[in-house]
């Protein structure tokens, strides 16, 4: 939680004024009654209408330097907390960005999303409420103590025995509300996966008629949820009545004090009625005092969970820092290098007792087409997950251009390579504005070219607008044909030196995908030579023609050779070749 | 304007009290409690001064007195306290009940909003309703019972004991009274406007960060995290303005009936200072006087605050309610029939069916599927096959026509009996968060292990649900967590394995399963077939050949019908998709 306050630092001046105007209210409060003694000491003794009137004046003026005092003060809290939450927001986002792959399997998106919204948001209510009142409260509650003390030192120690007591009961329940302020945050996360879950799962839910069975499972985590709440709410309500008890019991006493030092003329009466008035002052005090601090212990549970985020150190490290001279040098390469180049590679995915890739070694001259076959499972995508490091390898070394994938800038290795993933994910915006993705300064000419080549160009056309139709979040309004096309249309904006296709056609028919093929293989990168393209498919039809055909198995590779050598050597090749040809020949 | 914002409050609020109107009970008790706490907080300063009023001076103190009144102060403590706890109990059970019956409806909703709604909405937003906005009215709703109540009776309650003193004072102070709540009332409703502008900006980021943290494979692929911390940061400075501009203006309310107090309180001083040089009241009940001026008017300044909360609540409530409003699946006609076990014939005429009014799709289209005829549907990707799926589970109902099943109309049949006798497999696989058992048995609920093994077996999962760390009990995470996804889609056809219905949906549903594993499912999936009508969306030939009827889509309309022989002899669309596959590319 400290190390988010550093999101303070641009309201310095904000955070300190906040709390000032406030004290400077708290004071002019404080001020108030001595006015009004003095109305009733001097005005109502002598009778005095002229002076009666002149101080009714000063409280008028006392409220209204209050009021000013205390609008500048929200004025500043508000300002300070939306500003700390809306920098809080900003650096997350850009560190969850960072994140790499490994990261985000294990916290889990839903995770993120929740630190990035919930949770921030109750860290700005507490910054808020903190510079409001933090300081005002303990100002006031001390402020009276001291009083006491110039009253009767005597009975001015009842309030130095009280004021910890009630430290005590209030810190004791926040202690103990803490824990379960977390399980209400766990319960709380349950029932926002469920009702997630059937979001996104709402058409199988419904073609299995499991509506009923879903409620009742939400309703289950929907009690438990309510359970700990009321538990909670249970422990947090003694907080008033206990206090309460605490005060009014201290007053018993001081009035018992009061007469004892009366009796014996060390006080007088009317100093007896100062003293209670101060304690009840405490206790108003010490109540919102309470509230505070139940609300700022919400807060720092949530601070420390999205501060735990925060500790996430992204796994795949930019080896090149960020200096621009660094990157020129780091990108420096031989020409005469192999495109991509795998020595030995393996990789164990993090968690995973087992290697997912063993032993992988085989290069990629420019220009070449490397088709990627094997069954589910053996390893493909991991395969080229490897060359713009989205995961690094664990064992051997992965280079592109002849150089280590890890001693390249990390934005410049992914300049180079345009990648198609196997989920056709497609964002909300028009389709210009997913186009640019792959390059911002694209034209229409240049988008309208990368579409025809993904055999998009068409039914981009027929849609409203052309370039300019709206896709909705996800591209649930186009088929998954199109979004398919869509994404590799987005990687070729790019013009990439290396286009990585990871199962990518799986929902074009032959006709299309056969046509996509012949485009790619005609295009050429801004420097006039080939791609080099990486086909990974489960149709031996997709990959049949690509110069050579690597044939994973269990996450090793088994074959390598053209399509042609791979049928004469490559048992596992005939297999899934003859498994969809061997009917139609 | 603000009359518009304010009647949609009203009718949230009714809304509200429909739910709270339950809780009648705890309400009930809550409130006598309420009476019964403010009333002996209002006497306890009566008995203070009872007791310090047998304080006179050195030596005049009545020690037995002043012993009787501080007895009866511990007990009415002892009995404020107690009364406070169980208020505070009644308003948690109260505010956390409300609040869960909310939330359940709000997902009984989910399960029945037609999936029209679900498709055109973000889940993001969806969910953020459900669980954000619940949460902050709990918060509101909790607030206003806690302080509400109180402050409405202490208000009463003062005015009551001032009234005893002096009633020309007390006149003075009830015509200023609602300068303040009009004070408050306009602060609020300006406010409620603000809060909602917030909610909307919030949702809008949440579904933002749904997206790019959800597709981060995509964003860091195509290094666009920089555009992207851009746009998130163009919503988040929007989100700033308004959410600075929504707490600033809630947190005036406080300051400004704060300054409204302080007018009372002077004119309290003035009437009373006067009075009193009149003679008409004496120096201590001036004071007294004082002291509940302040009293009473303290609650206004919770009140201010907790109206403001409560509007922020009512906000929140108000999307709630919004969502559990939206129309609702067509529910079953009322004599609709159950379907028992289809017979497997399927019939369309006349079918015209668009999403968007005015935008043509599938027009007059007819076909007659016989009993455990295989349907094959091909065609060029975005051609009209997934929107026949939609209509034949009647995920959307169609415009005009008709489709029978079992010669039974469509619409006279309930939706859980039709959907029962479909089996589906859809090219997006989705798991729920559960065991690899729960997941299974969707489909047939209390399968025994040996049936769950056989459809496992059947559709080749088997073997690799058996190496997963605890088998059939493996826990997997939300959306399949680290399953491929072929594993997911093999699970996904054992789901259906295990209940066999009549009829079945294959839509894509082997495309990332690798082509040799697919074989044998398809001799699973053959087997299954066998006397079932089936649907098979599919781009692989040897698929498609076996089926008794191809249908050829193109632009939402079927072009060609027939079995593949027929299909090739008419030398049309079909054979040239067919030959295609074999184009060298």
């Amino acid at each position: 939680m400290k190390k988010l306050l550093y999101f303070l630092k641009d309201y310095k001046k904000e955070s300190v004024l906040g709390p000032l105007f406030k004290l400077l209210e708290a004071s002019f409060e404080l001020i108030v009654p001595l006015v009004m003694a003095a109305i009733i000491d001097t005005g109502v003794a002598s009778a005095d209408g002229g002076y009666i009137m002149k101080m009714c004046l000063v409280l008028v003026l006392l409220a209204v330097i209050g009021l000013t005092c205390s609008i500048t003060a929200q004025y500043f809290a508000a300002k300070a907390a939306v500003g700390f939450a809306t920098g809080l927001r900003h650096a997350l986002f850009a560190h969850i960005e960072k994140l790499s792959f490994t990261e985000m399997d294990t916290v889990g998106t839903s995770t993120l999303i929740t630190r990035m919204t919930s949770d921030v948001n109750q860290v700005q209510n507490g910054v808020n409420l903190v510079l409001r009142l933090f300081l005002r409260s303990p100002f006031i509650v001390f402020g009276a103590m001291i009083m006491a003390f110039t009253i009767d030192v005597k009975a001015a120690l009842i309030f130095v025995v009280t004021i910890p007591l009630l430290s005590v009961v209030v810190f004791g329940i926040m202690v103990l509300s803490i824990p379960l302020y977390k399980k209400v945050q766990n319960a709380l996360d349950k029932v926002l996966g469920i009702t997630r879950e059937n979001l996104t799962g709402s058409r199988v839910i419904r073609a299995f008629n499991k509506e009923a069975d879903e409620i009742a499972h939400f309703h289950e985590s929907n009690e438990t949820l309510t359970r700990v709440q009321l538990y909670v709410g249970k422990i947090s309500a003694l907080m008033n009545p206990l206090t309460y008890v605490i005060i009014n019991g201290a007053i018993v006493v001081l009035v018992w004090t009061g007469a004892v030092r009366v009796e014996n003329g060390y006080i007088t009466q009317g100093e007896v009625v100062a003293l209670v008035s101060y304690m009840s002052q405490i206790l108003v005090e010490l109540v919102k005092l309470a509230n505070l601090i139940i609300n700022i212990n919400k807060s720092i549970a949530c601070g420390n969970r999205i501060a735990r985020i925060f500790e996430l150190e992204p796994s795949i490290v930019d080896a090149c820092g960020r200096g621009e001279a660094g990157e020129t040098d780091c990108a420096r390469t031989t020409d005469k290098a192999a495109a991509v180049e795998f020595s030995h590679a393996g990789l164990i995915y993090a968690g995973a007792g087992e290697e997912s890739l063993t032993d992988i070694h085989f290069s990629a001259a420019r220009g070449e087409t490397i088709g990627i076959i094997g069954g589910t499972g053996s390893g493909k995508s991991s395969v080229v997950n490897l060359i713009p490091r989205f995961y690094d390898a664990t064992s051997g070394v992965v280079k592109v251009n002849g150089k280590d994938v890890k001693e390249w800038p990390l934005k410049a290795l992914r300049e180079k390579t345009g990648v198609v993933p196997q989920k056709a994910v497609l964002f909300k915006g028009t389709i210009r504005e997913n186009m640019r993705w792959g390059n911002p300064d694209a034209s229409d000419d240049a988008i309208m070219e990368a579409l025809r080549t993904a055999q998009a160009e068409e039914f981009v056309r027929t849609k409203e607008g052309g370039l300019n139709y709206g896709i909705e979040q996800g591209g649930r309004n186009l088929s998954g044909g199109q979004r398919q096309r869509l994404t590799i249309a987005r990687a070729l904006v790019k013009k990439p030196e290396i286009l990585i296709m990871d199962d990518s056609a799986s929902a074009l028919d032959f006709a299309t995908d056969a046509k996509l093929r012949m485009a790619i293989r005609a295009m050429t990168d801004p420097a006039g030579s080939q791609m080099t393209v990486f086909i990974v498919s489960q149709r031996a039809s997709s990959i049949r023609h690509a110069d050579r055909i690597i044939v994973l198995d269990d996450g090793r590779v088994v074959g390598i050779g053209t399509h042609d050598a791979l049928m004469e050597t490559c048992d596992v090749y005939r297999e899934i070749y003859d498994s969809q040809f061997k009917k139609e020949q | 304007m603000s009359k518009k914002v304010s009647r949609q409050q009203k009718a949230t609020l009714a809304k509200v009290l429909r739910y709270i109107r339950r809780y009648w009970f705890y309400l009930g008790l809550s409130v006598v409690l309420a009476a019964v706490t403010v009333a002996l907080t209002l006497y306890l300063p009566i008995l203070i001064g009872q007791a310090v009023d047998k304080i006179v001076g050195a030596g005049e103190v009545d020690f037995s007195g002043i012993l009787r009144i501080l007895r009866k102060m511990a007990v009415m403590i002892a009995l404020t306290a107690a009364a406070q706890w169980i208020m505070n109990v009644c308003n948690n059970k109260i505010t956390y009940n409300v609040i869960r019956d909310i939330r359940r409806e709000a997902f009984e909703k989910i399960e029945r909003l037609p999936l029209k709604y679900i498709d055109a909405h973000s889940y993001g937003e969806i969910v953020s309703r459900v669980i954000a906005d619940v949460d902050q009215f709990a918060d509101g709703l909790l607030m206003g019972f806690t302080q509400f109540f109180t402050g409405i009776v202490t208000i009463f309650g003062t005015l009551l004991f001032m009234l005893t003193i002096s009633v020309k004072i007390t006149a003075a102070v009830v015509i200023i009274t609602p300068v303040s709540l009009f004070v408050a009332s306009f602060i609020a409703q300006r406010t409620f406007s603000m809060f909602r502008l917030q909610s909307e900006t919030r949702g809008e980021q949440t579904a933002f960060i749904e997206e790019m943290v959800g597709n981060q494979k995509v964003v860091q692929a195509f290094s666009h995290e920089s555009e992207a911390l851009e746009q998130f940061d163009e919503i988040n400075s929007r989100l700033q303005k308004y959410s600075l501009r929504a707490i600033f203006f809630s947190s005036i309310t406080n300051p400004a009936t704060r300054f409204v107090n302080s007018l009372v309180y002077a004119t309290v001083g003035v009437v009373g200072a006067f009075s009193a040089i009149a003679g008409g009241i004496s120096v201590g009940q001036l004071s007294s006087l004082l002291s509940y001026a302040n009293q009473y008017t303290k609650p206004f300044n919770e009140i201010s605050g907790v109206i403001t909360e409560l509007q922020n609540a009512l906000a929140c409530a108000a999307r709630v309610f919004e969502l559990m409003e939206e129309e609702a699946e067509v529910s079953d006609a009322p004599d609709a029939q159950t379907l028992k076990e289809a017979d497997g014939s399927v019939e369309l005429e006349h079918v015209c069916f668009s999403y968007v009014p005015g935008m043509k799709l599938i027009e007059d289209f007819n076909l007659t599927v016989k009993p455990g005829q295989r349907v094959a549907i091909v065609g060029p990707t975005g051609c009209g096959k997934t929107t026949l799926i939609n209509l034949l589970m009647r995920f959307y109902d169609v415009n005009s026509g008709e489709i029978r099943v079992s010669g039974i109309p469509m619409r006279e049949l309930t939706r859980k009996s039709l959907r029962s006798n479909y089996g589906m497999v859809l090219q997006e696989t989705w798991l729920r968060s559960g065991t690899i058992r729960d997941n299974i048995t969707m489909g047939k609920e209390g399968a025994t292990d040996e049936e769950v093994i056989a459809a496992a077996k059947a559709s080749h999962a088997h073997s690799f649900i058996r190496r997963l760390p605890d088998g059939y009990d493996t826990v997997i995470a939300e959306d399949g967590g680290n399953l491929s996804q072929g594993q997911k889609q093999l699970l996904c056809i054992t789901r259906v394995m295990l209940c066999l219905p009549p009829m079945l949906i294959l839509d894509e549903a082997t495309s990332s399963i690798d082509t040799r594993t697919e074989i044998r499912i398809q001799k699973a999936f053959a087997r299954m077939m066998e006397g079932r009508t089936s649907f098979i969306v599919a781009h692989r030939l040897s698929t498609i050949q076996e089926a008794d009827m191809i249908l050829v889509m193109k632009d939402g309309s079927v072009i060609e019908q027939g079995n593949h022989e027929e299909l090739l002899a008419k030398n049309g669309f079909y054979a040239n998709l067919y030959q295609s596959q074999f184009v060298q590319a």
